[in-house]
């Protein structure tokens, strides 16, 4: 499982160097990756389906608990499949949508990211790689959803999504550290043993509230759904792809993985019912206002979340028989519509839907995936959409009885609104007369009309066949989500003429009514805009403002610009800590009895360095003040000579004269030394430093009177040769002790003298325009 | 500024002190020196050598950007890290050859380690250095 994930890492790698020789024909290798993958995935599918499940262990950060834990089970499968499955479709189709776009290696590049993060996301047993796969979908949609960089909305659509998941990821990472300290296990395979203890404690709650912010902000529930309209500025193949059928469901995916260990109780199922079920009836009724194709689309993806997220608080078996089926039913119906509509806009050139009609003249296969996609989603018999719908009224009707009514009429109310917005996007463009304008068009080269096809001809062969899915997958995914048997048995007639048949009908019925009367149009669109100030968005922006206005307000006061400004702060907070930690230790003992005497030389070497002190301060001349700078310098090294410490002598001897150097060398481009301070700030200084000063040497001195502690040097003393087969000490720990600092050090020098490069020759370029 | 006798100085002491930074380095596994040390009196040498003769001369002398030195530093340094893990050895394991080799000694992976330092620390001080100095106002 692991080389599928790298596959797909090293592809987007790849495509920084050879991305731009990919944009002709050697394109159509492109998507043969995620062919490749979902056919060896497709492989898995009788094991799987006769309740096996594979698990691959390699050690990553055992210390940490942080391993690659890979583990496909009926859950996980169905996930891959739809990833790779769906993803192959999406890689056709935007090969050909984005034919002769500049940054066309860019998109596969984020699209091959988003794949892979995606696959680790629903492959991972251990919590916390989940969570840097699940960062990763955030950060490669971010990408995605920004891809028009050069539209303003656009990229603050991409930053919007970003901060709602990236915030839901930080509650997420809390609520799966607190959940594997109470469990005492990271594996997610092997917290169902842990149930008890899980429940019964105290951060129980805290665990469901973080875990369910993660879900909700990545699955669009409310109030955190508006950033999925907005990213629907990304091209549509990402739309499709990302925001119905893989990402928003990864959250889905975090609930019914969870489901087994944490489900079942009162705090678990009344959230998501609440939650799910408000979301799924706002947004339902939310997508009949809309006229544009791609937002009436987002608009019943965050209903359809809202149902699935429902479903898993109802939690009953026929409830998690039925979000297993709708996953599927969902991610193919509505990836199909999201396709249609991006050749819709792809040919035409507009997305709103009053001005679309009787396209079907013009594009007759995609108007037969549309329709097809349409029916599905509105659920007429024979379609897999009637077999979702079924199990969804059936989950409702044997949920708790004093709850039974209600959810029901919930239910039908929203899958009414859904109906008649299925419609709006899949039908609607297609009927009725042609206007003159689009006489014209003609298909679109086939890998375009394909895929949306093929997804829509499932839907209709899926509900033809219900049983053959229902034993090969959906029995599979269910058990996994359930953590124990469910029978699933999907058929297409249940043989008796019963209440969720009746339901079913009413629904449709109620919903081509709908459908009739609802007569989408700009004036309703407006009239949606006139409750933006109170919506969560609006109020989100007023905060995110607020914190904008504080981080503008804290910058100025503390990152000013001055080099004398923050050496100030610095040096006042050091000694403000130093002084707490020394009061804190108690009075100040000092031995002068152990300080060796002085001899002549070290007074002489002192006697030079205060008077280049001397100079230093009170000189006006910045050159007389680098001089006597390095005159301290070689006296300090001579003391380390005096003390034999020749390696740091002969560092510093180097690096004063290196110093000395590039002042020199600075100094020349300077404007002349003017004194700016006056003499108050200079007294404040003065005390600053002599304080500074005054506190180290306590310190330097204090030093001697605590017991050494020579476990450290005697380690190196003694395994030096044995190990290092060296004997300069110093050296050793430099280049072979601790050498993977001294790599990471030099990798810092190479990014210093990169950025004083870089900075000089740019400033060198924009004087040159000039 | 010219000055005839730093410019016939530095003739001879770019060499001499060239030759002192690499026996700097190659005895740091046993005696005071290492590659930080060595990398830093090399750089010193070059700047000697640009202050003589204007930095345009040196540049000549270096043929290529110093800038360069650094990846090709790094690229040693991380090659001496990684090279013990395809023997088995967990990275960073010193390798030594059998045989000693005359004048030099012993040589082990560290020696190539603290060369990548030499050539980024030359790399680094005198890619600042030099932006600085050839930078016209």
């Amino acid at each position: 499982m692991l080389f599928t994930i790298l596959l797909g890492l090293f592809s987007a790698i790849l495509l920084i160097p050879f991305g731009s020789r990919l944009k002709s024909k050697w394109s159509i290798l492109l998507p043969l990756i995620p062919t490749g993958i979902f056919a060896y995935y497709l492989g898995f599918i009788p094991k799987i389906a006769s309740g096996a499940s594979f698990v691959q262990h390699i050690e990553w950060v055992p210390t940490l608990g942080v391993n690659f834990d890979f583990r496909l089970d009926g859950l996980s499968m169905l996930f891959m499949l739809l990833i790779t499955g769906i993803g192959t479709g999406i890689f056709f189709y935007a090969r050909t949508y984005l034919k002769g776009h500049p940054y066309f290696d860019r998109f596969f590049g984020y699209l091959f990211l988003f794949m892979t993060a995606m696959m680790g996301l629903v492959l991972s047993d251990n919590m916390l790689l989940l969570f840097i796969f699940w960062e990763l979908t955030s950060i490669s949609s971010f990408f995605l959803i920004g891809f028009n960089n050069d539209n303003k909305d656009s990229r603050k659509s991409a930053m919007t999504a970003m901060t709602i998941t990236g915030m839901g990821g930080f509650f997420l990472l809390a609520g799966l550290v607190l959940l594997g300290n109470v469990a005492g296990t990271y594996q997610i395979s092997e917290l169902i043993e842990y149930k008890d203890r899980i429940i019964n404690s105290d951060f129980y709650p805290l665990i469901l509230l973080f875990i369910f912010l993660g879900a909700f902000t990545k699955s669009a529930q409310f109030p955190f759904h508006f950033w999925l309209p907005g990213a629907m500025k990304a091209p549509t193949p990402v739309s499709a792809y990302l925001h119905s059928a893989t990402m928003v469901k990864a959250g889905i995916y975090l609930l019914a993985r969870f489901f087994p260990a944490l489900g079942g109780t009162d705090l678990w199922s009344y959230p998501l019912m609440i939650v799910g079920g408000f979301t799924m009836l706002y947004a339902a009724i939310h997508s009949l206002f809309r006229i544009d194709l791609k937002s009436i689309l987002a608009y019943t993806t965050i209903s359809a979340l809202g149902i699935l997220v429902f479903l898993l608080g109802v939690g009953s078996r026929e409830a998690i028989i039925a979000a297993a089926v709708f996953i599927l039913v969902h991610a193919l119906y509505k990836a199909t519509l999201f396709l249609v509509t991006g050749i819709i806009d792809h040919e035409t050139g507009t997305r709103d839907i009053t001005k679309l009609a009787g396209l079907r003249k013009v594009l007759m296969p995609v108007a037969i995936a549309g329709i097809l996609a349409a029916l599905s989603s509105a659920g007429l018999p024979g379609t897999f959409g009637f077999i979702g719908k079924d199990l969804i009224y059936e989950a409702t009707l044997h949920s708790k009885e004093n709850l039974m009514l209600i959810l029901t009429i919930l239910a039908v109310i929203t899958n009414t609104c859904l109906v008649a917005a299925g419609f709006m996007a899949g039908w609607k463009p297609f009927a009725g007369e042609l206007p003159r304008e689009y006489s014209q068009l003609h298909l679109p080269y086939k890998s375009m009309w394909i895929p949306p096809l093929i997804l829509g001809t499932l839907g209709l062969l899926f509900g033809l066949f219900p049983s053959f899915i229902g034993k090969w997958m959906s029995l599979a995914t269910a058990n996994s989500i359930f953590g124990a048997e469910t029978d699933l048995k999907l058929a297409i007639w249940h043989g008796s003429f019963n209440t969720v048949l009746i339901l079913s009908l009413v629904t449709l019925g109620l919903g081509i009514l709908l459908y009739i009367f609802n007569k989408p149009s700009e004036k309703k669109v407006s009239f949606l805009e006139k409750f933006q100030s109170i919506s969560s968005q609006s109020i989100l922006t007023r905060y995110s403002n607020d914190i904008i206005r504080f981080s503008t307000w804290y910058t100025g006061k503390f990152h000013n610009g001055y080099l004398r400004s923050y050496h100030l702060k610095i040096i006042l907070f050091a000694e403000g800590l130093l002084i707490y930690k020394l009061w804190m230790s108690g009075p100040i003992q000092i031995d002068f009895d152990n300080l060796t005497p002085l001899t002549i030389y070290e007074v002489a070497v002192v006697v030079i360095l205060l008077g280049a002190l001397l100079i230093v301060v009170s000189t006006p001349s910045r050159l007389t003040a680098v001089v006597s700078m390095s005159v301290i310098g070689y006296c300090i090294c001579l003391m380390y000579v005096f003390y034999s410490a020749p390696d740091l002598a002969m560092t510093q001897f180097t690096i004063d004269t290196l110093s000395t150097v590039l002042f020199v060398l600075v100094l020349y481009k300077l404007p002349g030394f003017l004194n700016l301070a006056s003499a108050k700030q200079q007294y404040r200084d003065i005390v600053v430093a002599l304080g500074f000063g005054a506190i180290l040497s306590i310190i330097a001195l204090k030093v001697l009177y605590e017991p050494i502690q020579t476990q450290t040097s005697d380690f190196y003393g003694e395994n030096a040769y044995i190990l290092a087969k060296g004997k300069n000490v110093v050296n050793l720990i430099l280049a072979d002790f601790r050498g993977i600092d001294t790599m990471f050090e030099t990798v810092v020098l190479g990014i210093a003298a990169l950025g004083v490069y870089s900075l000089l020759k740019l400033r060198l370029k924009s004087s040159e325009k000039e | 500024m010219r000055s005839i006798i730093l410019q016939t100085a530095t003739r001879y002491l770019l060499p001499i002190l060239l030759l002192f930074s690499f026996f700097l380095l190659l005895r740091g596994h046993y005696y005071p020196g290492g590659g930080f040390v060595g990398g830093l009196v090399a750089s010193i040498a070059f700047v000697l050598h640009s202050f003589a003769n204007g930095t345009e001369a040196t540049m000549k002398i270096l043929k290529r950007k110093p800038l360069s030195l650094i990846p090709i530093g790094l690229g040693i340094s991380a090659t001496s890290v990684v090279l013990p893990t395809f023997f088995g050895l967990p990275p960073m394991t010193g390798l030594w050859w059998e045989e000693k080799i005359p004048v030099i000694g012993m040589i082990g992976s560290a020696l190539f380690f603290d060369l990548g330092v030499y050539l980024v620390v030359v790399g680094v001080v005198l890619t600042i250095l030099f932006t600085i100095s050839l930078t016209k106002d």
